[in-house]
């Protein structure tokens, strides 16, 4: 690939190989003490009293009476606590820190401390529902009457862990009139304001400072701000610089993960057997607290018809709260249950009605200028079509669907389509975001980028530049990144939603053509860009009527897997897949991300198995939480169309987190496909599969 | 407490800790050698790998004890190395390295390998290197960057 899709040396790799750059478990402060948390150990109870032993000097203990402000972390809705006050909700809640020098006596004040309770009855399944959206598009209730046969069907997914490489962690540095938060994050701004709320602070008084970042993938989102805001009150507290740095096992059991769900589906079939109208239930399981289950139960209604026009849909949604460790953001925000849901759905309307299942899907997916789920309008050139017969051609799909349906043969191979809404849902972008971004001309001719979005791995510190760098016409070397710093830079918004080329990057792209045309050798000057929505973008929250997205980006995956007959254990045998993500601000970066979301998307829908039983998460390290290894992975096929977008800088639309949507339904289609037993939920283990060969 | 010697880096050290503490921790805490990354402290990750005797341990399962009389290497060592140069280019030129916080530990892991197998095939590298966990990269980069470092370094391993 040319211009600026042209592969270039990523600006951190230097310090990352060599071992030199700094994640937050590397850095000390001087005189820095060690926090660790005490935990619930019920699932809902009232905390009816504490006994602490007597603590030894320089021993503290923080807890909810030392917040200057509010006992909550700033999310959409403030029902979590910095620290449990009179009842716990979930096992391993918060209550309090215990803070000192020596990690050893920490850890044994935590042990020696005792909690009564009085136990509360816990909820655990889908009923206690604390958010409900619906919305409609068409006439449900006509195209139902006029049915000639219906089909439900029932899909159900599971938890997924992050396993960011990196545990999360905080350090929140003590000075006379500043607290400084340093950490592992993905969004500085959000930590900073949740901070503020807590501290009572101006934000005058608070700084945030991303320390190099271990991977994320949804789970430093919003989570970190929760440790952030109980170093921050700690530190105010005892005048100290705090460390607050979890172990894989406290990161496991405690932080967020991808949210279990239930997805119920009805087609209603026409006298001319297509698929007239779909009406869908999604349940999500938010655990203990809210936080952002509203948005990804949104983000999942959404997708309910998958890449396919259907005419008429009446879905609904519930987010159930249950006493169980809160769930949260994670790379596809919704988007993997529900396309693992309508790709299993529009499989199995097709192998009902004894279709193809190929042509089937072919016959209804979107165009240009057809309605979206909301009653959007799809108004970029879809694409997708040619996607399809470039990942049939060079999987040779034909071939190896005839040979695998012979009786004796153990392979299966499947293909799943998907697209992902790029940015925040509807109006977010222009009514909660706003974001801002500046570049600064330095008197030495070199620019300097002044965004709030991180780097977490997913090469937004090479790419953010190399989009100021091509629009100034400047080379690389000349345009300066530094990790993000609340007071030195404005708010431009998280880093999630696939937002940061498409939206950040884009105002930077602006930002530049301004400052281009401003350019004065030897002078300082300084650019701004706000974000403006597009003015034909036009979306109402409460009925989810609307254009849900700016922009789609559009995936397709084949999978090829090989099952045993005896262990039913399922070995990747071929993966090839075609993206439009609009245009690539460098081809290696995005087949970087490309390979290891659809591994992560593969491994949801085939080898992550995480329980929670009676409230406890059930698994607790990597040793039983199984993640894929060199061995388990595969050589990938990797295609990237062009199709540029016209308001994405250089035409590029959101990359992050499409290629993770795609890969649980391609791996559960192609292993139906294998012993030929529909899959209604995920992860497909080799138990499961074992159970379907023998009950059907 | 006991008196352990053994050779880190290169270099004699010598000291006196209880000898049931992790290598890791020493390595971090004493010897400020932050390269060493703990991922999951139960041996499964290798984001803490260090070079034993020239092959790939995990130093947060290793007690100092063992560590008495050994040649130990940590990324901070390796990386004065000609082998280390190779692999680092080798890395980026494939664009390997995401979050990079397993990197450290995949390197040291690739110089093991490398150094048992110089020309090792494509399955012999993802064996070589299955005791190392990343979740950013999917792993194809990585493998593709030890079969490049083994190319270009013909005869330095």
């Amino acid at each position: 690939m040319s211009g600026i899709s042209q592969s270039i040396p990523k600006q951190d790799t230097a310090g990352k190989t060599s071992g030199e750059a700094l994640y937050i478990s590397d850095i000390i402060i001087e005189g820095m003490l060690h926090a660790k948390t005490l935990r619930s150990t019920q699932t809902r109870a009232l905390i009816k009293e504490i006994n602490i032993p007597e603590l030894p000097e320089g021993y503290y203990i923080v807890d909810h009476k030392d917040i200057p402000g509010e006992n909550f972390v700033k999310m959409i809705f403030e029902d979590m606590p910095v620290f449990a006050d009179k009842t716990v909700n979930y096992y391993g809640e918060p209550i309090l820190l215990v803070v000192g020098e020596d990690k050893e006596v920490v850890l044994d004040l935590i042990n020696s401390i005792e909690v009564k309770y009085e136990k509360l009855e816990p909820h655990y399944k889908y009923s206690k529902s604390v958010i409900h959206y619906e919305y409609s598009k068409g006439n449900t209730e006509e195209a139902f009457a006029n049915a000639v046969r219906t089909i439900n069907r029932e899909y159900t997914t599971g938890y997924q862990e992050h396993i960011y490489l990196e545990p999360q962690g905080v350090i929140s540095v003590y000075e006379p009139n500043k607290i400084t938060i340093l950490g592992s994050m993905q969004c500085p701004y959000y930590i900073k304001n949740a901070v503020v709320q807590v501290l009572d602070d101006d934000g005058s008084g608070v700084r945030v400072q991303q320390a190099t970042t271990g991977g994320a993938f949804g789970g430093k989102e919003e989570f970190p701000s929760l440790m952030a805001c109980q170093a921050a009150v700690a530190a105010v507290k005892l005048k100290r610089s705090i460390s607050l740095i979890y172990d894989r096992t406290e990161d496991i059991e405690t932080t967020t993960k991808r949210h279990p769900s239930r997805i119920n589906f009805t087609a209603a079939i026409s006298p001319e057997f297509k698929v007239e109208a779909i009406k869908a239930h999604v349940s999500l399981d938010s655990g203990a607290y809210i936080g952002l289950s509203g948005v990804v139960l949104q983000r999942a209604m959404i997708a309910a018809s998958g890449v396919y026009t259907i005419d008429n849909l009446k879905i609904s949604g519930d987010v159930y709260e249950t006493n169980s460790v809160p769930n949260g953001a994670f790379r596809g925000f919704g988007a993997p249950q529900m396309f693992f849901a309508i790709e299993m759905f529009m499989e199995h309307i097709a192998k009902e009605l004894k279709y193809n299942p190929f042509e089937f899907k072919l016959s209804y997916v979107a165009k240009k200028g057809d309605a979206t789920s909301t009653g959007g309008r799809f108004r970029d050139p879809i694409i997708l079509k040619d996607m399809i017969h470039k990942a049939w051609d060079a999987s040779d799909y034909q071939r190896k669907t005839t040979e695998f349906s012979q009786p004796g043969s153990n392979r299966g191979i499947g293909m799943a389509l998907f697209l992902h809404g790029c940015g925040f849902t509807g109006s977010g972008e222009q009514k909660h975001i706003k974001a801002v971004v500046r570049l600064k001309k330095n008197s030495n001719d070199t620019v300097t980028i002044l965004a709030a979005n991180t780097d977490m791995g997913q090469g937004a510190a090479t790419t953010l530049r190399k989009i100021a760098a091509g629009v100034l016409g400047i080379p690389i070397e000349h345009v300066i990144y530094n990790k993000p710093n609340t007071d030195l830079v404005p708010d431009s918004g998280p880093t999630v939603a696939s937002r940061t080329i498409m939206v950040v990057g884009g105002l930077i792209a602006r930002a530049a053509k301004d400052l281009r045309d401003k350019w004065e050798e030897g002078k300082e000057i300084l650019v701004e860009q706000r974000y403006k929505q597009p003015e034909y973008i036009e979306w109402d929250d409460d009925t989810m009527r609307g254009d849900a997205y700016p922009a789609y980006s559009w995936g397709v995956v084949v999978c090829e897997v090989e099952v045993d007959s005896v262990t039913c254990r399922v070995d990747l045998k071929g993966l090839w897949s075609v993206y439009d993500i609009g245009k690539a601000i460098d081809e290696r970066i995005v087949i970087g991300q490309i390979e290891g979301g659809l591994l992560q998307g593969i491994s949801y829908g085939m080898l992550e198995v995480m329980e929670c039983k009676e409230g406890i998460i059930q698994q607790r390290n990597v040793t039983d939480y199984i993640i894929p290894t060199a061995a388990d992975s595969i050589n990938m096929y990797t295609y990237i169309m062009d199709n540029p977008y016209p308001l994405g800088p250089y035409g590029a639309k959101g990359a992050g987190e499409l290629p993770l949507v795609g890969g649980a339904p391609a791996v559960a289609i192609a292993i139906e496909n294998a012993i030929g037993k529909k899959i209604n939920k995920i992860p497909a283990t080799p138990e499961y599969i074992m159970e379907l060969m023998k009950n059907g | 407490m006991a008196d352990i010697k053994f050779k880190l880096n290169n270099e004699k050290v010598r000291l006196n800790r209880d000898p049931t503490m992790r290598l890791l921790d020493i390595l971090r805490d004493d010897f400020g050698l932050v390269g060493v990354k703990e991922g999951c402290g139960e041996g499964e990750c290798g984001a803490c790998s260090v070079l034993v005797n020239g092959e790939v341990v995990s130093s947060c399962l290793m007690p100092l004890g063992n560590a008495a009389g050994k040649k130990i290497v940590t990324i901070e060592g390796f990386k004065k190395t000609k082998r280390y140069e190779l692999l680092h280019q080798a890395y980026e030129d494939e664009g390997a390295v995401q979050c990079g916080f397993c990197i450290p530990g995949m390197i040291i892991a690739s110089e093991s390998l490398l150094n048992k197998n110089p020309h090792p095939t494509e399955e012999e590298i993802r064996d070589g290197l299955s005791g190392n966990l990343c979740r950013c990269t999917g792993y194809n980069m990585i493998v593709k960057a030890v079969q490049l470092a083994a190319e270009r370094g013909d005869g330095l391993w």
